[in-house]
Formats: C-alpha cells, sequence, structure tokens
C-alpha cells in the first residue's frame, strides 16, 4: 500500500487569518459552523477540503515514534458517549490525549439517564466540570443540534442516530484522497442498510459535494427512492438493486455494517443478504481495477463482505483507522485553539502549548443569531 | 345588556354579511337590527365594533385541556384563557386526561371544573373505548348523559377495525359523532415526523401518508357499514382528504377538520426543533397544496387547533424523545386570515363557516345570529397588524412554532353567554 503517492503536489496552502475561523470562505455565511462540527451537509467543498486538508500533518505525526504533542496542554476533551461504541470513543480518546489534553469519559451504561435524568441536565453537569470541547454520540438524530443550542463550548458530532457521522465521513474522504489523490468525480458505491447509515449520508453530503456520483445497492427496503435527492446535486444518486451492476465501474466501494435485527421494522434473514449483497471477490472485479474498498467498522465478517475482501489489497480498512486519529486530532485542534498561524502547525512547529491560551482568548463568543435557527415558514 | 354596534356581521347560516347591531340580554341574543336601528336600554354597555367582522362563536372540535391529571402542562382555566384570546367561544376537549374521560363521573369532573374556572364554554368528548385502550367499549351512553358532545380515542386510533365497527353502531343509535385519529399504529411506530426526503436527510423515523389514509379508508368503509357519522380529526394527507371527498360524494355521513399548522408549515420546515413535533407530523409540500383545496371548495368541514401543551421540560429534549404537539388557540384565527383570506383563497364568509357552522355541523347543532340564540359572538379585525409573542400566551405551555410570527388580523373580543371574556387592548 502506497498512502503517500496520492498527496504528492497535493500539499495544499494551508489558509491562515486571525480568528479561530481564519478560513477565508468564499461565502460568507459559512463561518460559524466551524464554531461546532455537528453534520458535513452544511459546509462548502472549500470548507471540507479545509478539514482535510488540516488533517494532513496530524497524519505525519502518526508515523512518528513518539505520538504525542503538548498543544492541548491543560485542556480538557469531554467524551459523552450515549451509544455504545468503542472504537469512534477510543479513537477521539487517542487524538485528544496525542494532543496533550485530558479527557473526561462518560458513558451511557455509566451514566445517571438510567436514573432518570434528562440529556440536558446531564450534558449542563458535565459542562459545569469546564470542559473546553464536547464530542458527543447519542442514539436520537440531531441531538448534538440540540446540545449545542443549548452550550458555549465547541460540540462535535461523533455519531448521531441515523443522522450523520460527520468524523467518519471526513476520515474516509482523507483515505480516499490518500489512495486516489483525488475526491473529485468518483464513483462511488454504498452497499447496506443505507437508510440508517449516518455513514452513508456524511459521505454522501461530502463527496457529492467534489462531484463524486453514488450508486447505492441493498434490499429495497433499506433504501428508499427519498436517498436520491438527499445529495448536494440532482441526479447524482441511483439506486440500483442488482450488486453486479451497482458495483460496475466503481472507483470505491463503501460497505456498511449490516444489522438484521431492527428496531422498529421486521428483520431481514441474513441468508438472504448473504446471497445478493455480500461483496466479495468475484463481485468486485466487476469495479474498476483499482477501485479500493471501504468500511467503518465493525464488520461483520461473512455477512456484508467476505474476509478474502476485507484483507485483501483494495481494503483501506485499516488505513481508515489511521486516519480517524489524525482528523479527529485536527477537529480537536481547530475546535479547541483555532486556525494555526502560517507555518505555526502544532503538527509542524510542534509548540509547547502557550499558543493555545492566546487563541483562547480571540474566541468570540456563541453568536446567537448565528445558533438561532430559522423556522422559515410559508 | 351588552350592545354590540357598527361591526359587519357575517353569518354563514343565516347567509348574512350586512351591518347589523347586535343586542345581548343575558345569555341570549335579544335583537338583530340594521345599524343605527337598535337604541338599548338606559345605561346599556355598548361595544363599537367599527371596522371589525361581528360573527357567530367560534367552536374549536379539537384541543387537550390537561384537566384532570397534567395541570403542570394547561389546565381549564389557563386553556380556555387562551382559548378566549384565539377568539373560540367554546372548546371540545379530548378524552386522554389522566385519568381518561371514559365514564361520566370524569366527565363531569371537567364540566364542573369549568363551572369554576373556565372563560370559555367547555365541551368534553368521551373516550370510545375503556381507558382508549382499544378493547371494551366506555361508558358512552352516561357520558352522553353527562354532557360529552362525541366520543373518540384521539392520542391514537380506534385499536381494531372491529371495534370501530361496534363504537360506529352503538354511536349511531345514540346520535353521537365519532372522532377518529386516523394512524395505522404498525405504519406509525417509532416515527416522530412524516416520512420523505427531509426526514431521510436529518435521519428521523418517518410515518409515510398512508399511515393515515390507511385507517380514514378503513373507517370510511365502516361508516358506510354503519350508518354513523364519522370525523376524521387533525386531517393531514392528501390521500386521506381524497378519501373524504369519495365518501362525500357517495353522501356518506363523513366530515374532516384541518389544524393551521398543517395548512401553514411542511414537513420541511422541520430542522430538529421539538416545537414543529407533533402527531400526525407536518406532510409533505403535495399535502399542504391539497389541504388548501379541500378547505376551498367544501372538502374540510372545520378547522380546529389540536391545541397540545406540553410544559418546557417535556419539549426541551431530544427531538426523538419530545412529546408529540403544538399550542394552538392563539394563533389558529390570525393564520387562517394570513393563509386563506389574505392569499386569496377563501371568502371571509367560508373562514367564518370554518370555524362556526362547519364545526357546530360535526356535533348535530346550530350556530347562528339570531334572537333567541346564545350570545355567543367572535368579533375579529382582518387587517390589524401584530406579533405573536408566545412568552406572553395565557396557556401554561411554551411548545409553539408560530413566537415572533407576525400577522394581518385576529381576534379583537370573545363574547360567551352575553359576557365579554376577552378583549384586545
Amino acid at each position: 500500500m502506497d498512502s503517500d503517492s496520492g498527496r504528492k503536489g497535493s500539499q495544499r496552502k494551508r489558509q491562515a487569518g486571525s480568528s479561530r475561523f481564519a478560513f477565508n470562505a468564499p461565502s460568507e455565511a459559512v463561518t460559524h459552523h466551524f464554531r461546532d462540527l455537528l453534520a458535513l451537509e452544511p459546509l462548502s467543498a472549500d470548507e471540507l477540503t479545509f478539514l482535510l486538508d488540516q488533517s494532513m500533518p496530524f497524519q505525519e505525526i502518526q508515523r512518528h515514534p513518539l505520538k504525542k504533542l503538548a498543544t492541548l496542554r491543560g485542556k480538557t476533551v469531554a467524551l459523552a458517549f450515549f451509544e455504545n461504541s468503542t472504537r469512534t470513543r477510543i479513537s477521539f480518546g487517542t487524538a485528544a490525549s496525542r494532543l496533550g489534553a485530558d479527557t473526561m469519559n462518560l458513558q451511557a451504561e455509566a451514566s445517571s439517564l438510567k436514573k432518570g435524568e434528562s440529556l440536558l441536565d446531564t450534558i449542563h453537569t458535565l459542562d459545569a466540570m469546564k470542559p473546553d470541547c464536547l464530542v458527543l454520540r447519542h442514539a436520537a438524530s440531531g441531538s448534538p443540534d440540540f446540545v449545542a443550542r443549548h452550550l458555549d463550548i465547541p460540540v462535535i458530532n461523533a455519531g448521531d442516530g441515523t443522522h450523520e457521522h460527520p468524523s467518519q465521513g471526513l476520515l474516509d474522504a482523507l483515505t480516499i484522497r490518500d489512495r486516489k489523490g483525488s475526491i473529485e468525480n468518483l464513483n462511488v458505491t454504498i452497499l447496506g442498510d443505507i437508510q440508517h447509515s449516518r455513514v452513508a449520508r456524511s459521505n454522501i453530503h461530502l463527496l457529492g459535494k467534489f462531484g463524486c456520483r453514488f450508486t447505492l445497492c441493498g434490499p429495497a427496503m433499506w433504501v428508499p427512492k427519498e436517498l436520491e435527492k438527499i445529495g448536494p446535486r440532482a441526479d447524482s444518486i441511483r439506486r440500483v438493486f442488482r450488486i453486479e451492476e451497482a458495483l460496475e465501474d466503481a472507483d470505491v466501494v463503501l460497505a456498511l455494517r449490516v444489522q438484521t435485527e431492527r428496531l422498529h421494522e421486521p428483520a431481514l434473514s441474513a441468508a438472504d443478504y448473504v446471497l445478493l449483497y455480500q461483496l466479495n471477490a468475484e463481485r468486485l472485479r466487476r469495479a474498476k481495477p483499482d477501485a479500493i474498498v471501504l468500511h467503518p467498522g465493525p464488520m461483520n465478517r461473512g455477512i456484508e463482505i467476505t474476509p478474502e475482501v476485507a484483507d485483501g489489497p483494495q481494503s483501506c480498512v485499516l488505513e481508515q483507522v489511521t486516519n480517524g486519529i489524525a482528523v479527529r486530532m485536527a477537529l480537536l485542534y481547530l475546535l479547541i485553539v483555532g486556525v494555526p498561524e502560517e507555518g505555526a502547525h502544532p503538527a509542524v512547529a510542534r509548540p509547547a502549548g502557550a499558543n493555545a491560551e492566546d487563541a483562547q482568548q480571540s474566541r468570540s463568543r456563541r453568536s446567537t443569531d448565528a445558533k438561532d435557527p430559522s423556522h422559515a415558514s410559508h | 345588556m351588552l350592545l354590540i354596534k357598527n361591526g359587519r356581521v357575517l353569518d354563514p347560516t343565516t347567509k348574512t354579511d350586512a351591518p347589523l347591531d347586535i343586542l345581548l340580554d343575558g345569555e341570549k341574543i335579544k335583537e338583530v337590527a340594521p345599524t343605527g336601528k337598535l337604541v338599548g336600554p338606559q345605561g346599556v354597555e355598548v361595544f363599537d365594533a367599527t371596522g371589525l367582522i361581528v360573527a357567530p362563536g367560534f367552536i374549536d372540535l379539537h384541543a387537550h385541556l390537561r384537566e384532570p391529571g397534567q395541570e403542570s402542562s394547561e389546565t381549564i382555566e389557563t386553556g380556555t384563557r387562551a382559548a378566549a384570546r384565539g377568539g373560540f367561544t367554546a372548546v371540545c376537549c379530548m378524552p386522554n386526561t389522566r385519568p381518561v374521560n371514559d365514564n361520566a363521573s370524569v366527565t363531569r369532573f371537567i364540566l364542573d371544573r369549568a363551572k369554576v374556572s373556565a372563560s370559555v364554554r367547555v365541551w368534553p368528548i368521551g373516550a370510545a373505548s375503556a381507558g382508549s385502550k382499544g378493547e371494551d367499549i366506555a361508558e358512552i351512553a352516561a357520558m352522553k348523559q353527562a354532557g360529552v358532545v362525541a366520543v373518540s380515542d384521539d392520542g391514537k386510533p380506534i385499536a381494531t377495525a372491529k371495534l370501530a365497527r361496534q363504537v360506529m353502531e352503538y354511536c349511531r343509535s345514540l346520535n353521537l359523532t365519532v372522532i377518529e385519529h386516523a394512524e395505522d399504529a404498525s405504519l406509525a411506530t417509532g416515527a416522530v415526523m412524516r416520512e420523505g426526503v427531509t426526514s431521510t436527510r436529518l435521519g428521523l423515523h418517518g410515518m409515510p401518508a398512508a399511515a393515515e389514509s390507511v385507517c380514514v379508508a378503513r373507517d370510511v368503509q365502516l361508516a358506510e357499514l354503519t350508518g354513523a357519522h364519522l370525523h376524521i380529526a387533525h386531517l393531514s394527507a392528501k390521500s386521506s382528504l381524497d378519501e373524504v371527498r369519495r365518501a362525500k360524494l357517495r353522501s356518506l355521513r363523513v366530515t374532516c377538520e384541518v389544524t393551521p399548522h398543517h395548512f401553514t408549515l411542511i414537513d420541511e420546515d422541520v430542522q430538529y426543533d421539538s416545537r414543529f413535533k407533533m402527531n400526525p407530523p407536518l406532510a409533505s409540500r403535495e399535502d399542504r397544496k391539497a389541504l388548501l383545496v379541500g378547505l376551498a371548495d367544501g372538502t374540510v368541514d372545520a378547522i380546529a387547533t389540536d391545541h397540545a401543551p406540553h410544559e418546557p421540560a417535556l419539549k426541551d429534549v431530544e427531538f426523538d424523545r419530545a412529546p408529540f404537539g403544538v399550542t394552538g388557540f392563539e394563533t389558529a384565527v390570525a393564520l387562517a386570515l394570513e393563509q386563506l383570506v389574505h392569499a386569496s383563497r377563501i371568502s371571509l364568509m367560508r373562514l367564518v363557516e370554518l370555524f362556526t357552522a362547519g364545526p357546530a355541523r360535526v356535533l348535530g347543532i346550530e350556530r347562528k345570529i339570531w334572537p333567541g340564540q346564545p350570545a355567543d359572538l367572535t368579533i375579529f379585525s382582518f387587517d390589524f397588524p401584530w406579533t405573536y409573542k408566545v412568552k406572553e400566551s395565557s396557556s401554561k405551555s411554551r411548545n409553539s412554532p408560530f413566537d415572533g410570527r407576525t400577522f394581518k388580523g385576529g381576534p379583537i373580543a370573545t363574547i360567551v353567554a352575553g359576557r365579554i371574556v376577552y378583549r384586545l387592548h
């Protein structure tokens, strides 16, 4: 695997400026989205490119023998996970620790939610312990949005229900960009339960802004027609119910974790799923020869993907994991400290963390008008 | 005695649209005459309605007053004060209180509380099934004797076709309307909004339009089978409206109501804000268009608020966990003016019909401005500008999606049994 090849010559010029939203977006309306990271849907292609570029120096760090920075020394990241998660929680925890930050951990099983406390009360209690950032995983779609309306500290959505998983979307895009050199105009095939996948939505919202075309494939009840209209451009998403056809000409294949047991719906036979939609080597040959395979994990080997494909040369699943830490380091850095000065990237210049406080000063308070959801009515 | 002078009287029942003065004597209307022709007795109280519309008292067929059982969200006192502000002279309160209004003693409790605390008339609706559990038939006859005006298991549908059929048979013999919250429970399980592109984008579990119209189709057929008067509550889907329209063409006794939030807002307005969460949920753009047509062409019989207060602590949670419901009394008339009259979709007369003669027909009564009739009047302006501020609401709850909205026209005074129970200052 040659994960560096794609980045050659693509070391994009980092945007710099004075505020923590130093990014010079073409549209003025976009800057407030970096207050929190709640979803990828509202971000522009320029903003997304910026976030990916900001992650690159942190990718470097993962290859160093000594991986710990002091950039966020004295800062605290609250990890509030109201839904079972091992991988994402460890990834954010590791990202925080490699930046020198401390973490507070709240897990659903240990929380007081079972004692009847509301999410808002739990979050306010956590906030009173003065973390500098809240990373939230919750089973209810939109809960990071709801929580962010009530908090002054930045909120990062670590996966909300069946809505979005923005850091996963970013790490997938970073992985694709590394392997393919670009994320523009690719044929992306997504396999599985797309209706209930926050990973699929974040990928569509991100890659769709770069001209990618999507083929969604899975059991029809998991791929409703409404999905064709959620992308940024019309006609960029199509549904196909034969996996052989769906894989034709694919540059990127994203296999989703399949849960045959459903909360509100009848279950589907796993045998049927394997028969029609399992990604195996033979089917993968329909894709372009240099197609890559992504999976957000954890994998059900033998259900949505065969071991042969999962472990094969086209698979990027382990790079995804490593890139996850880089992306999450960049997000924590950007949201807690702000945009680094030109030439002073924490992962390059390795400051001792003194600049963290300065940058913090310049961080304006949450502006009310930016957070006030407009209730357009008719 | 109270003399309403110089107003433009609109009454769809008597087909009146004229400048008339109305003399109220106690709880009844005493006299109606062309403006300037009436001279009340010495010292009569005069209400100058110059530039205003005077209509029969508005009736809300569908509201939740939360008493007994959930007085932290609303009481009969606060709810009816909000209703009076909204121009309503009578509200029908749904039986999903705690305990459920499924027997005469709860009905009497509600009416007793209303007697001492209500600003407007309170007309209870009794449960169709015991505890609204969908198993046994409630004490409908005893409740009717105690004063219920219709039956419904509102909050949910009458659980099975078999039970719905029996309730309809029984209510037909008792001459009571059966009000149905039409929803196929299995299609709606777990849903928090309408299924569509927006629910798919937001990752919120949606219910299809068919969740409503499948049940409407079931009940229309049962209404045909039994001859009962079936009224579809808070109808939201085009497919449901089509069922009602076809039923009416076949002269079945089927009526329906539409809420102001369904003819104003759509699913695309939902942004994880629980003030936009109600059941049935906000429907699609096409559904709203169909409702506007139905309101204009007569398919829709009434506008009803489905006023559903929930105290702030209950609503200030994740969208998935928030209870369904929005408040509606205080904005209903203004929204109807905005969406229907100012948008040139219906006449003022039709608007008055949707709030008076229409709902009255659903309940099998008559409402008109005529000597000897109850002195219930709604006086409203169709053009004065104002802004709805939910923090000043008379309701105990704040869950309105229309906070901060600016309106043209709305209620100016509400008169119940000859008494001014609300007057804008």
